[in-house]
Order: C-alpha cells, then sequence, then structure tokens
C-alpha cells in the first residue's frame, strides 16, 4: 500500500509497468495511450487514454489492466477518460521507444513529416533499405508486413499513424 | 435530428464492417483477409463512436450496442452501396474504392463541424480511412490495369455499383438542417470533387467510367435492398436468441 494520493509522476511510473498486449515491449505510456493522470479535488484520480486506431480490440485490455494495476497500488477511486482528440499519431512515440521497437524486430514508424519525402523503410534485422511492402495491413490494425531484399527476412512495420 | 444524422454515419460504417468481416477465413491469400478483418475492424470502432453519441442523443437509455443489435432493417440509415454483397473481389474493392473516396471528403469536411463531437471523432476516423482510400485505390488500379479477364471484371463490377452512389450525395431535410446548423457539409459540393477523384482513378485502371444516370436510393430513409435483412439475420442473432447475453 503507498500514501493515499501519489504524485502524478509516480503513477507515470507505475503506468510503464502497463505493456501493450500486442507489443509487449512497449508500455501504454511509451505509446502515448496515456494522455493525461490527475487528481480531482474531491481526491479522485482521472487518467485519460486514447485509442490508437478506433477498433483497436486491445484499447479494453489497455483498460482494464490499468485499472487492475491502479487498483492494487492502494487509489480506492479512479476514473478512465476516453480521449479522442487530438486523435493518437506515432509521431508521439519517444525514439527510445522505437528503438525498442525495432530491437524487438519491428521496423518503427517514421516521423508522418518525413512519410511526405522519401519513406524508406529500413529491415529491422540487417539494417537494409532495400525492403519491400507485401501488404498494407499486418497482424494488427497499427502494422503493416513487409520484407527484406537483402537479408530476405519478413518483418513487421510499426505504420506512421 | 442529430439522433437521424449519427446513425447515418455509423450504420454506414457498421454495415459496411459487416461486410467485409463476412471475408474473415475466405480472403484470396492470408494477406488480403488480414487486411480485409483490419479495414472491418477500423470501420467498427468508428460505428462504436458514432452509435454510442447517437444513444447519448437520443437520450432514451439506449446504448451503441442496442442499436446496433436490436432494430430491424427499415431502422437502418445506411447507404444502399454498403450493404451490397461481398461478390467477387472486384465487387468488394470497387464498393469499397466508391465508399472510401465519399468517407474521406465526407470526414474531412466533418472535422470542422460545430459540434466538438462530432469533429473529433472525424478527425480519428479520417487517418483510418484515407489509408483505406489508398488501399482500395490500388486494388482498382492493378485489377482494372491487369489481364483481360481482371479488367473486364473490374468493369462490370464498377458499373453494377454505379447506380448506388447517387445517394450519398442527394440532400434531404436532415442533410439541409445540419448543414445549417454547421454541423454537417453541403453533400451535393461534395459530388463534383468525388467525381474527379474516381475519374482518376478509373483513367490509371484503364476502366471506362460508368454512364448510367438512374440512381437506385432509399436507405438513408430506411428503405433497404433485401440484402440488409440477411445481414442482421446474422450480425443480430445472439441478441436475438439470448437476448440481453452478456460477454
Amino acid at each position: 500500500m503507498v500514501a493515499a494520493h501519489p504524485a502524478v509522476g509516480e503513477i507515470l511510473d507505475w503506468l510503464k509497468e502497463v505493456p501493450d498486449p500486442e507489443i509487449p515491449v512497449l508500455s501504454v505510456v511509451d505509446l502515448a495511450i496515456v494522455r493525461d493522470v490527475r487528481w480531482t479535488d474531491d481526491g479522485e484520480l482521472v487518467i485519460a487514454i486514447t485509442p490508437t486506431y478506433s477498433g483497436c480490440p486491445a484499447f479494453d485490455v489497455i483498460a482494464r489492466d490499468i485499472r487492475e494495476l491502479v487498483t492494487q497500488r492502494g487509489v480506492e477511486r479512479l476514473r478512465l477518460e476516453t480521449r479522442l482528440s487530438p486523435p493518437w499519431t506515432t509521431d508521439w512515440m519517444t525514439s527510445e521507444a522505437k528503438e525498442r521497437l525495432r530491437e524487438y524486430g519491428v521496423a518503427p514508424p517514421a516521423q508522418l513529416i518525413e512519410i511526405a519525402g522519401t519513406a524508406t523503410v529500413r529491415c529491422p534485422h540487417c539494417g537494409s533499405e532495400a525492403t519491400e511492402v507485401v501488404s498494407r495491413y499486418g497482424s494488427t490494425a497499427c502494422k503493416a508486413l513487409y520484407k527484406c531484399r537483402s537479408c530476405l527476412e519478413p518483418f513487421d512495420v510499426f505504420k506512421s499513424h | 435530428m442529430t439522433f437521424e444524422y449519427l446513425l447515418r454515419l455509423g450504420d454506414n460504417a457498421l454495415i459496411l464492417s459487416q461486410r467485409l468481416g463476412e471475408w474473415c477465413g475466405h480472403g484470396p491469400v492470408l494477406e488480403e483477409d488480414l487486411a480485409l478483418t483490419n479495414v472491418a475492424l477500423d470501420l467498427l470502432g468508428q460505428a462504436r463512436f458514432w452509435l454510442s453519441y447517437a444513444a447519448e442523443v437520443e437520450g432514451a437509455g439506449r446504448d451503441e450496442d442496442e442499436l446496433a443489435f436490436l432494430r430491424d432493417a427499415a431502422e437502418f440509415r445506411n447507404s444502399l452501396l454498403v450493404e451490397q454483397p461481398n461478390g467477387h473481389y472486384g465487387d468488394t474493392m470497387g464498393r469499397q474504392f466508391y465508399f472510401d473516396a465519399f468517407h474521406d471528403l465526407l470526414l474531412g469536411e466533418l472535422t470542422r463541424s460545430s459540434d466538438p463531437r462530432i469533429a473529433e471523432i472525424a478527425a480519428k476516423a479520417l487517418k483510418e480511412v484515407a489509408y483505406h482510400l489508398e488501399r482500395s485505390t490500388d486494388w482498382v488500379i492493378r485489377l482494372g490495369d491487369g489481364t483481360a479477364e481482371s479488367h473486364a471484371r473490374m468493369q462490370g463490377s464498377i458499373d453494377a455499383l454505379w447506380k448506388y452512389t447517387g445517394e450519398l450525395f442527394e440532400m434531404d431535410a436532415v442533410d439541409h438542417e445540419m448543414r445549417e446548423r454547421g454541423m454537417g457539409p453541403d453533400l451535393e459540393a461534395m459530388r463534383e470533387p468525388w467525381l474527379e477523384r474516381v475519374r482518376k482513378t478509373f483513367d490509371e485502371a484503364t476502366l471506362r467510367m460508368p454512364t448510367g444516370t438512374w440512381m437506385q436510393k432509399g436507405g438513408k430513409r430506411g428503405v433497404h435492398t433485401e440484402r440488409l435483412g440477411y445481414i442482421l439475420t446474422e450480425m443480430q442473432f445472439l441478441q436475438r436468441a439470448y437476448p440481453g447475453a452478456q460477454w
């Protein structure tokens, strides 16, 4: 058990322990799904979360995981708010999170401003830029399927969104 | 009026999602199976946002699930285009392309809605739909500018579906009121940009622009083709057989 009203920074640290169910190397904080954490004047903890894609089935699991964790740590009153605006973008992911994604074998998203120019997708395994799209959609809404012409490995790409 | 309008937005997304879901396990290749169901999932999420808001606006104690699962065909407000059968891949992609091109324009307009909730749902959905449109455009071009067989079938699909596109741009009393309140766009004014987009894609796909002028209408006021009943039979089965069942 902890103090009744832990600081917002501490709660954010807790939330870094909540993984994305589909991409467990990233937390809900890395993915910028958590948009706001605050205490109301009458002692209720409010956590605002935003869905990545409108129909992402992981969203309900994430909400449940956050609720479980925060409740376990002794918070008695929690309100989860779904926030749609501004719409989620992969540009909010930190470069550190993107690097972890690459190590996990998923090519990270490019900044949207770069897409307008030349979008090269680098193979997360061998680093080659000789890659081609196999399918615009992969195993989840947030990914596309590519293959590398150098090392011949297929790989997932986290779509820039 | 706002309730009616939100039903139209939600039902278009819901019914097309259900149609695309029928491809699950039947796609021509695994990647296409995944792609179609991913698009279906985006649309289902969007439908949920619209119908949740519709239920709130209605204020009759219903929620989005009740709107989806407990209304009968005549209470649905989707356009006739999205309820058309999957047919072959050209039919599915032709339907998707016509709708995506419309949906992309509509959501772009709705991001400027005077109703902040409509604007934020539209902004969220627009990013997904822009991606849907890129993909369906690619497929129309690939099949149109493909073999003699794929070209002929793609042409057949866009010709057959053409008569369901007129309704998308028709303004009725609901649309006029939403426009006057700054909540929705002038659909008629979207027709020309839509035609331009379609023409450009068909040119690239070496397809002929359909020329039919007679348009089938009715979906927006609940007069549907017989197809919708079959969709609902499947989609609503569980709630009708086991009323109130919870997941």
